[in-house]
């Protein structure tokens, strides 16, 4: 039976460097020449400061932005170097607290809106780096947002629809608006 | 024959009987429901002193219950049993020692003297008259008389035995009801065939076959899972208690409880009895099975060999067409053959007789006259007839008569050529008949397929079985008859070479072969075969070479064997199906009240809408208790074999057994929960 | 539930059975030894791998000799992915300088690669090293599932030959596994999602300047968001495509450099599904009759699809107790609606069940959505699919050796149903047969049980527990399951990275992998030596919708009949509670 043992350690030697050094080694390369943004991270480059990634979400609570969902990543919310979500039962009060707790603040920032939040602006994503929100969420903080920097909603609404994208074939996925990007845009505006 | 009520006392002893742990762990199953009993009786009387989990009248009903489980098992095990035990019994009282009437020689006429039944050895010679009860086994070599055999058969009605043909044998201990018979012994004391039944029916020294063996080891498995799944729900309990704060750990009683209603205990209890029922309907069909292997593998049976005469012909050919040649009148030609057949005995004979006075309403000594010489078949000559009044009628084989016809100087018509190759091309046989040397025609015999074997193999077929004639007969009349009697394949001008051959053919393609044999040259192939039957009436070496032996010496009832093969097996899949399905509506009783302290919102789950936690799990506790009971009767009888193919035949029994099993016990866990509550015992 | 949110799952069901064939029939000709069209390239490597290892292609082995190369592979691999955690910090690539991994962890990493679990009790981009992952991670992601897909062809030789005791060569199963279906696959699996953005390169991680600074949880102003970046696109292709679902990030799937959009969820959910659909087609084309394959599958896609529907309407409904906030939780063109909590706004609900169910029906167990938020009902779907024994698709390999073992308890008590000694595709299923598959099916929910029933009155246990009441003996259940059936996806908020669990965990990986790989290969072992017994009309027969349905019921039964105590006093109680 030892005679099995020779192939067991070739086998691993050799299949572990085809499969762990030239295979990954090739798709860099590959990703690199063929795809060097998106396999850097779609980074958001700003005057030649890296300001965020187009796919990673950052955190917002001035009136002024779009908030991004609710994040559970420690010790920060949207720390990108250690991705996590809440992991919160259905039924934790935990969980009731913290959503309460975040419909509240929605409404403080915005008094006048009564209208029923979209759940996406009071749960935590997954990842705790979701770069989106929901059209429905985008559309709540509209009026906030143009209020908080004297402009027009329509002006708003327009660079909402701007940065919303749609479902991906018209079938897959949610339609969804990337927050980092849509407040660069805010912010960019003269 | 005992009493039915002697069975039932009987196994209701046994039932208590086997109750000796030594006895119950060889069922894993109901070993582990009788520990359950200990154990919750146990629990039972620390309750009664007041230290108990529960209320001490709750312990003690699922405690008695439990021990009604396990009771109930064993009694269908004792009834099966009984059946058994009660013919050896009887078969027993049969084989007292009788005094023989030994004869010195093989004829009624020879000396007598009287010998102890115990004396008798093969080879021996006796006389039994009217009222003699049979000392041994044997052969009939002169005489007809009625016997009573129920002692071994069960079945009260005489039957004929008598000497020549298939109805030669009779067994020891039989009782002659009538006439006599000349018997020569073919058992020494102690193995002629009431010796082995009963030691067959007695030594429950049952070997336990392949299919038998591996449910047993599925069964234990499902035990030991739901052993872990009743164990860890302890634990569970314990950290929902804490979690929600509320109620008390689920008790050690309802595990129990919930242990036995989810561990197969109606397969494990009645697996058994379902094995014993099915060697006893072969011994009631009259076939002792030397082995339980060759009863299953009667089951899986794909090809059957049978032989053509007695099985799938009559035994003998008839005449059924007399074709005259040249100007010879067809009504002569039939007077003819009347005549010369009229000394010869064989069923052939007679049936041109009889053929003849259907056709022409002749009667037998009408054309003849006074005087007649019958000359007998001899080797020899090879064919036999009559003389009368210098007229010589003669009757044979086509070639040795065409050979007679042409050497009497005539010429042999070419119609009768034609006629002769027509009748074999048809499968029948012709006779040649003649007049003073000169042809007057052909007498067709032909094999009698019997009535409704064509159906029968057409249902073998449905089934997957593939029947094959064996015959001496040459390949053109062979497949004829196999083509008139509807089976799959033939082998013509068998010898016992041949048979073997192929036996081992089909064995070697992956298939199982069953047959049925008599003669000393079956021997080998019958060894060879996978299920094989020997006619009671047979050779000891083909008794010896086979692992069934049919006593009515039936050739046809291999295909009863081969059903109850399959029912066998049938049985215990339906029995499976239903005892597993039964867990599903078991979960909805006991969980929600196992857990109703800790979990109140459980009761959701209470569909059936049971009246107290106690009275769901003692429900479900009763229902599987009394469903052993329920089910004896289908164990014992088995599940109907219908012949349709296998997929039908699993729709039918999924639907039954599985639908069925799943339903059942909603249905009768609330009828008892609900009898509980009027009788105010929950 | 949406008509589009509908849709999305139809049309992954129907391509998946559409790949089914195609992928199957190439992969039998792989494994038959056959041309393929990837023999110019490829062979050379082959024949050169073959020569190294010291064997050749018609060195074939007897079960005992298969089952000793599959652990001795899996020996070595184990030892040197251990060792390779506790001194990542003294090899290269490791921009992030990270240090040796505990004893424990490492233990239960190692045995949960090896045992194509991927169970991870740490967080990828705060422990690895990019060496680690290349050299440990997805060289096991290939060469585990590489082992299943070998393990369950020796068992198809095994129902095929007949009169004899050799189940081929398994240095050959495991090398053509990889290089002609696991490694083409990858390739384009990896390159399709670099370019829809998922990350791939070797560089330091990225720190990006905030638009608006926020705090720590100690009030502290953070100005920069540190970026993880890595080879994670290359680790991601192969730990789906071999069922194996351990991230390269800690967030897994639902990490937007795993899988940034929807078309990358919906290509990850192909590629964990698509090998274990396709090896059905595969068995039914090395058996010569691909309806026996067509019948497995058809009875693993209605299961799987029944549950993702489940999943997918309890998610659907939202959180009743939400309701007095005021958040709006009905699905619209706008709102993703639903229980939202640990889903990506790009996946939604819907892709989230649908991933969810796939992601434990097969037995990846990688998340685009966290299981520990999911509604009672909604987790009880992935804790099912685990329970169900791992068979709905499963793993490569492992998935349909396991479900062919179902195939034989369905077989075995059918055919006594029919009165016939049962077989299977012309093999009798005799008491040995029956006491290899009693086994596997009872170590699974012994190992589970045992294991959940001790955590969850042990101190070491209980203090990993995240969520309170019936929730917290979910994740603990959820924990077992997913280890003891070799999934690797959790209810993420159990803490673990404990001595208690990694040691406990990994003890129940290895069980799960080789007690039932051992008993699998004795099996084949077994059937391999019997003659074949011709079809006849009293055989029955195993690809009609019949029994298809009693397959299924037995599955279900079977799954049900173990857990369905346990999944009371978790999920269901927990669902009920909160009407």
């Amino acid at each position: 039976m030892l005679s099995q043992l020779r192939p067991a350690l070739v086998a691993l030697i050799a299949l572990t460097i085809i499969t762990g050094v030239l295979y990954p080694f090739a798709i860099t390369l590959i990703a690199q020449i063929a795809f060097p943004s998106q396999a850097n991270g779609s980074l958001i480059v700003q005057n030649g400061n890296v300001v965020g990634s187009a796919l990673i979400g950052q955190s917002f609570d001035a009136p002024k932005y779009f908030w991004s969902r609710p994040s559970a990543t420690g010790p920060f919310a949207y720390n990108a170097g250690a991705s996590s979500g809440s992991n919160l039962g259905p039924t934790n009060p935990a969980l009731l607290e913290a959503v309460q707790a975040r419909a509240e603040a929605l409404r403080a920032a915005d008094p006048n809106n009564t209208a029923p939040i979209p759940v996406d602006l009071v749960t935590a994503s997954g990842s705790g780096l979701d770069p989106h929100i929901s059209v429905a969420a985008a559309n709540y903080q509209i009026a906030r947002v143009a209020r908080a920097r004297n402009l027009e909603v329509a002006r708003v609404q327009q660079l909402v629809a701007q940065f919303t994208q749609g479902r991906t074939f018209g079938i897959l996925g949610e339609p969804r608006v990337n927050v980092l990007q849509l407040n660069l845009a805010l912010d960019a505006l003269p | 024959m005992k009493p039915q009520s002697q069975i039932y006392q009987r196994a209701l002893f046994d039932s208590f009987r086997k109750l000796d742990p030594r006895w119950m762990a060889r069922n894993p199953v109901m070993f582990v429901v009788e520990i359950g009993s200990v154990l919750t009786t146990l629990l039972f009387i620390q309750a009664l002193f007041g230290a108990g989990q529960e209320n001490p009248a709750f312990i003690g009903a699922i405690a008695l219950w439990l021990w009604f489980t396990v009771l109930f098992a064993n009694f269908s095990e004792a009834l099966a049993e009984g059946r058994g035990k009660a013919q050896a019994d009887s078969l027993r009282a049969a084989r007292q020692d009788t005094q023989a009437k030994k004869l010195a020689a093989p004829t009624r006429d020879a000396k007598i003297s009287l010998t102890p039944s115990s004396d008798l050895r093969q080879g021996d010679v006796y006389l039994v008259e009217a009222g003699d009860v049979l000392p041994a086994d044997g052969e009939v070599i002169a005489g007809v008389a009625s016997v009573n055999e129920s002692a071994v058969t069960g079945e009260s009605a005489p039957v004929i035995r008598e000497a020549g043909g298939d109805r030669s044998a009779v067994t020891g201990g039989t009782l002659i009801l009538s006439d006599w018979l000349v018997v020569r012994v073919t058992a020494n004391p102690g193995e002629g065939f009431l010796e082995r039944m009963i030691a067959m029916v007695e030594g429950a020294k049952r070997q336990k076959t392949p299919n038998e063996i591996a449910l047993n080891i599925l069964l234990a498995a499902f035990t030991i899972i739901f052993l872990i799944v009743c164990i860890t729900l302890l634990p569970f309990s314990i950290y929902a208690v804490n979690a929600n704060g509320a109620g008390t750990p689920v008790t050690i009683t309802v595990l129990v409880a919930l242990l036995v209603c989810l561990i197969p205990t109606t397969i494990g209890g009645l697996l058994p009895a379902i094995g014993i029922a099915g060697m006893d309907r072969l011994i009631r069909r009259n076939v002792i099975a030397l082995s339980g292997r060759a009863v299953e593998a009667a089951g899986d049976v794909d090809v059957l060999l049978l032989d053509k005469t007695g099985t799938i012909t009559l035994g003998n050919r008839q005449a059924v067409e007399f074709i005259a040649v040249g100007n010879v009148q067809e009504r002569e030609l039939a007077q003819a053959a009347q005549l010369s057949s009229l000394a010869d005995e064989t069923p052939e004979g007679r049936s041109i007789v009889v053929l003849a006075k259907e056709k022409y309403n002749l009667r037998g000594r009408d054309g003849g006259a006074e005087g007649m010489t019958f000359i007998e078949f001899t080797a020899q000559t090879r064919m036999s007839g009559v003389d009368f009044n210098g007229t010589a009628i003669r009757k044979g084989a086509p070639d040795t008569m065409i050979q007679y016809i042409a050497s009497s100087g005539n010429n042999v018509p070419t119609e009768l050529n034609a006629a002769v190759e027509r009748i074999a091309k048809n499968g029948g046989t012709p006779l040649v008949v003649a007049q003073d040397g000169k042809g007057l025609g052909v007498i067709h015999l032909k094999d009698i397929v019997k009535g409704g074997i064509k159906d029968r193999f057409a249902h073998l077929r449905k089934m997957g079985i593939k029947t094959v004639m064996i015959t001496g007969d040459n390949p053109l009349t062979a497949a004829a008859i196999a083509a008139e009697a509807g089976v799959d394949d033939f082998l013509a001008q068998a010898t016992p070479e041949a048979k073997l051959t192929l036996i081992r053919g089909y064995q070697t393609g992956g298939r199982l072969v069953a047959m049925t044999g008599d003669g000393t040259n079956d021997a080998p192939a019958l060894a060879q075969a996978d299920v094989a039957v020997a006619m009671n009436t047979g050779t000891q070496p083909a008794r010896e070479a086979a692992n069934m032996i049919d006593l009515d010496s039936n050739p046809t009832k291999l295909i009863e064997i081969v059903e109850i093969g399959k029912q066998l097996l049938m049985t215990r899949g339906a029995l499976t199906t239903f005892s597993i399905s039964n867990d599903v509506a078991k979960y909805f009783a006991i969980i929600p009240a196992a857990f109703a302290t800790t979990y109140p919102a459980l009761q959701a789950l209470n569909i059936l809408g049971l009246a107290t936690p106690a009275s769901a799990i003692l429900s479900a506790v009763i229902f599987n208790a009394l469903v052993i009971i329920a089910l004896i009767p289908l164990a014992l009888r088995g599940v109907p074999y219908r012949a349709v193919g296998a997929a039908q035949l699993l729709r039918d029994n999924l639907l039954i057994y599985g639908v069925g099993g799943l339903i059942a016990p909603f249905i009768g866990i609330k009828i008892i929960d609900m009898l509980l509550v009027a009788l105010r015992l929950a | 539930m949406t008509f589009i949110g509908i849709l999305q799952i139809v049309l992954f069901v129907v391509v998946l059975v559409a790949l089914a064939k195609p992928l199957g029939a190439y992969m039998a000709r792989v494994y038959q030894g056959e041309k393929t069209f990837l023999d110019v390239a490829l062979k050379p490597v082959e024949k050169f791998l073959y020569r190294l290892f010291g064997t050749r292609e018609t060195d074939e082995m007897d079960w005992k000799t298969y089952a000793v190369a599959v652990l001795l592979f899996s020996a070595a691999g184990v030892v040197f992915l251990y060792a390779l955690q506790r001194v990542q910090g003294f090899l290269p690539l490791n921009p992030q300088a990270f240090g040796a991994v505990s004893p424990d962890s490492s233990f239960n990493t190692a045995a949960s690669f090896v045992t194509n679990t991927n169970w991870q009790g740490y967080a990828g981009e705060t422990t690895m090293s990019y060496l680690t992952q290349m050299l440990g991670m997805t060289v096991q992601n290939f060469v585990s599932a590489a082992t299943g897909m070998a393990i369950l062809i020796a068992f198809i030789r095994g129902l095929t030959r007949h009169n004899s005791k050799l189940l081929g060569n398994f240095w050959v199963d495991l090398t053509r596994s990889t290089l002609y279906i696991l490694l083409p696959l990858a390739i384009l699996v990896s390159l399709v999602n670099i370019s829809q953005g998922a990350m791939q390169n070797l560089t330091a991680y990225q720190t990006a300047n905030l638009l608006q600074p926020t705090t720590d949880a100690n009030g502290a102003v953070v100005t920069t968001q540190t970026i993880a970046v890595g080879p994670a696109a290359s680790q991601v292709a192969i730990k789906h495509l071999g069922t194996n679902g351990g991230g390269f990030f800690n967030a897994n799937a639902a990490h937007p450099f795993e899988s940034p959009t929807p078309l990358t969820d919906f290509v990850l959910i192909l590629a964990e599904s698509v090998i274990a659909a396709a090896l059905c087609y595969t068995f039914g084309k090395m058996v010569g009759d691909t309806r026996q394959g067509w019948a497995i599958l058809a009875a693993m896609i209605i299961l799987l699809t029944t549950f993702m529907f489940v999943a997918y309407a309890a998610e659907a409904n939202g959180n009743p107790a939400f309701a007095q906030f005021g958040i709006d939780q009905t699905a619209s063109d706008v709102n993703p609606g639903g229980n939202m909590e640990g889903k990506e706004v790009r996946f939604g609900i819907a892709r989230s069940a649908l991933f969810a169910t796939a992601t434990t029906a097969t037995s990846t167990g990688a998340v685009n959505s966290m299981h520990d938020s999911y509604m009672p009902l909604g987790g009880f779907v992935p804790l099912f699919m685990m329970q169900l024994g791992e068979v709905v698709l499963g793993g490569v390999g492992s998935g349909l050796y396991g479900m062919l073992v179902f195939v034989i308890i369905a077989v075995f008590i059918a055919g006594l149903m029919v009165g016939r000694t049962p077989e299977y595709l012309g093999k009798k299923i005799e008491p040995f047969e029956i006491k290899m598959a009693a086994l596997l099916i009872l170590i699974m929910p012994l190992t589970v049980l045992g294991m959940t029933a001790f955590a969850v009155v042990h101190p070491d246990g209980l203090k990993s527990i995240f969520n309170p009441g019936a929730h917290g003996f979910s994740e603990v259940l959820y924990a077992f399951t997913s280890q003891g059936n070799n999934n690797g996806s959790a209810f993420g908020g159990l803490g673990a990275n404990t001595f208690f669990y990694n040691i406990l965990g990994g003890i129940a990986m290895l069980i799960s992998r080789f007690w039932l790989a051992v008993p699998t290969l004795a099996l084949a072992g077994s059937l391999v030596k019997k003659k074949k017994v011709p079809e006849s009309a009293g055989t029955l027969p195993t690809y009609s919708p019949l029994f298809i349905g009693w397959l299924i019921a037995v599955v279900l039964i079977v799954g049900a009949l173990n857990f369905l105590p346990a999944l009371a006093l978790g999920p269901v109680v927990e669902q009920l509670m909160m009407k």
